[in-house]
């Protein structure tokens, strides 16, 4: 008997040791596939020239037009979702306290857009633009994306807010605070730490998604200059150019993936530094 | 009784769902003085406390129903200003929940919140209302920093200044010391005792000893129902019912 349990506890000990592992080692050679070819087309041309002769066929230049699309993109995208979902995420937590129900529908709501495909969001915004009459533009871009990041933005943040204790709300409530006043001073300052998160990881998706801008920012070789015209993207700028028969040019997409990962891994880890900043006034329990 | 009451509580019933926690229940409360609502765990004492402040709106699986009459109001009338009606009254809850902010700010939020906008009269009653609750002396030099970094017991005391900084006529104490050391829970009972001239100090315990050495009024409940209430003595040294004798003598908890 004891023998038979030592077996088992060994064998699944192996097991999860070997998956562990085996996801470790996918993860190290994709990042060292990115880096390895990412790093011998790195220059400082790079990333400050734009393509030059056409980011198709065209040999020299660098990426700077999608990498200043990009951040531009995605910094309005998060901006415009930020005003968007705090209040969202606020409403759900202090004035609908009384309708459980309610929350609950929301919050499933909430996650089921969340896991619509972005290339839907995508086909959404370009029908939104036939509509309107407008073409492929960073303003289309910023709208579309940031309807893609909205769920995310908002129950990341709505996570954090539902954690903050009935007695601090009770604090709050009986010193004659009213809904509003309880919500942006007392549920924003104890979560500012999560609520800075939340913002990162949508800006996270919102650079790092290719379908979504894919019929709406559309693309081009000039810097970002006007909210109505298109613009590049790092994504788009991995997805046209890997495909093309010149070197030169798939340097090009190698060093954007590269920038791209850069990108997104700094803001990981800011945003992790930033949650034990933001730490001091909250209220531990 | 001859005293001035403050609050009159009548026919006062709170359901959870099918579960009947407060029963009918009829309590005096005497103005500027400390009255004591004790019992075992889960008798609703904690409830009956949230009524007289309406904290009761936050749980939507309560249902409050009776008459609460604070100064001729009932307060239970949906046409209350709670927010006004919640001013009048300053909590104190089992554990100190300060707010998310400096310790200058706790007591400035409460001030700003009753209308105070000067900055030197924030100043000047930050100051006296941590005097008030006996925490000035130790932290006046740590005004700037997180209230999250004071002691338990300070962190109390705090929500004491706090409470009292939004100006109230009513106290409301949930067993504001069972989470505390020996040395807080003497200093908060020692303020209790001087406040009491200028409050109407309403405090939740389980602790007998504790309701006899604060005590002038005294209100015994058990399982939802109010069994006895009357002044200290009467209800300690000569308890009319069987429960309530039960309970002093120690046979159940």
């Amino acid at each position: 008997m004891r023998l038979s349990r030592k077996i088992e506890e060994c064998f699944f000990k192996v097991l999860m040791i070997l998956s562990t592992c085996f996801i470790l080692l996918i993860l190290a050679i994709i990042i060292y596939s990115i880096f390895e070819k990412g790093i011998r087309s790195m220059s400082w041309e790079m990333v400050t020239r734009i393509p030059e002769g056409g980011y198709y066929y065209g040999k020299g230049g660098g990426i700077l037009n999608a990498i200043l699309g990009s951040l531009t993109l995605a910094f309005g995208a998060t901006i415009l979702a930020f005003f968007l979902g705090l209040p969202v995420a606020l409403y759900i937590n202090v004035f609908l306290i009384r309708h459980k129900k309610l929350v609950g529908l929301i919050r499933f709501l909430l996650d089921l857009i969340w896991g619509i495909p972005s290339i839907v969001y995508g086909a959404f915004g370009f029908s939104l633009m036939v509509f309107f009459g407008l073409q492929t533009s960073l303003l289309a871009g910023i709208l579309t994306v940031s309807l893609f990041i909205l769920p995310i933005m908002i129950r990341s943040m709505d996570e954090i807010l539902r954690t903050v204790p009935i007695g601090l709300q009770e604090a709050a409530y009986a010193l004659g605070s009213n809904k509003s006043e309880t919500a942006f001073r007392i549920f924003t300052r104890q979560s500012v730490s999560g609520i800075i998160t939340a913002v990162l990881l949508s800006f996270g998706r919102a650079i790092g998604d290719a379908a979504s801008v894919l019929f709406t920012a559309g693309y081009t070789d000039n810097l970002p200059n006007s909210l109505l015209e298109p613009v590049a993207t790092l994504p788009l700028s991995i997805f046209f150019q890997l495909s093309s028969p010149v070197p030169e040019v798939q340097a090009r997409a190698y060093a954007s993936a590269l920038v791209l990962t850069l990108i997104i891994l700094l803001v990981s880890l800011f945003s992790r530094g930033v949650g034990k900043r933001y730490h001091k006034t909250k209220i531990n329990f | 009784m001859d005293d001035l009451m403050k609050i009159q509580i009548r026919g006062l019933n709170v359901f959870a769902g099918k579960n009947h926690i407060l029963k009918d229940v009829a309590v005096d409360i005497p103005k500027n003085k400390i009255t004591v609502i004790m019992g075992p765990s889960g008798c609703g004492k904690t409830t009956l406390l949230k009524c007289l402040n309406r904290l009761t709106d936050l749980y939507p699986e309560l249902k409050v129903s009776g008459q609460i009459m604070i100064d001729d109001n009932n307060i239970l009338d949906a046409r209350e200003d709670i927010y006004k009606l919640r001013q009048q009254m300053g909590l104190l809850s089992q554990r100190p929940y300060p707010l998310p902010m400096t310790i200058y700010n706790n007591i400035a939020y409460a001030l700003k919140l009753r209308g105070i906008k000067k900055r030197r009269e924030i100043n000047k009653l930050t100051v006296h209302y941590l005097q008030q609750a006996g925490l000035w002396d130790e932290i006046r030099t740590r005004l700037r920093e997180p209230a999250s970094r004071l002691s338990i017991g300070q962190q109390q005391r705090l929500c004491l200044a706090r409470g009292l900084a939004v100006n109230p006529e009513i106290i409301l104490a949930d067993e504001p010391t069972s989470a505390l050391d020996p040395i807080s829970s003497q200093v908060i009972e020692e303020t209790f005792l001087k406040l009491k001239h200028d409050y109407t100090i309403v405090l939740v315990t389980h602790i007998l000893r504790q309701a006899k050495r604060l005590a002038d009024h005294v209100v015994f409940m058990y399982l939802g129902d109010v069994i006895e209430q009357g002044n200290v003595s009467a209800v300690f040294d000569d308890p009319k019912m069987e429960k309530t004798k039960q309970y002093l003598k120690g046979t159940f908890n």
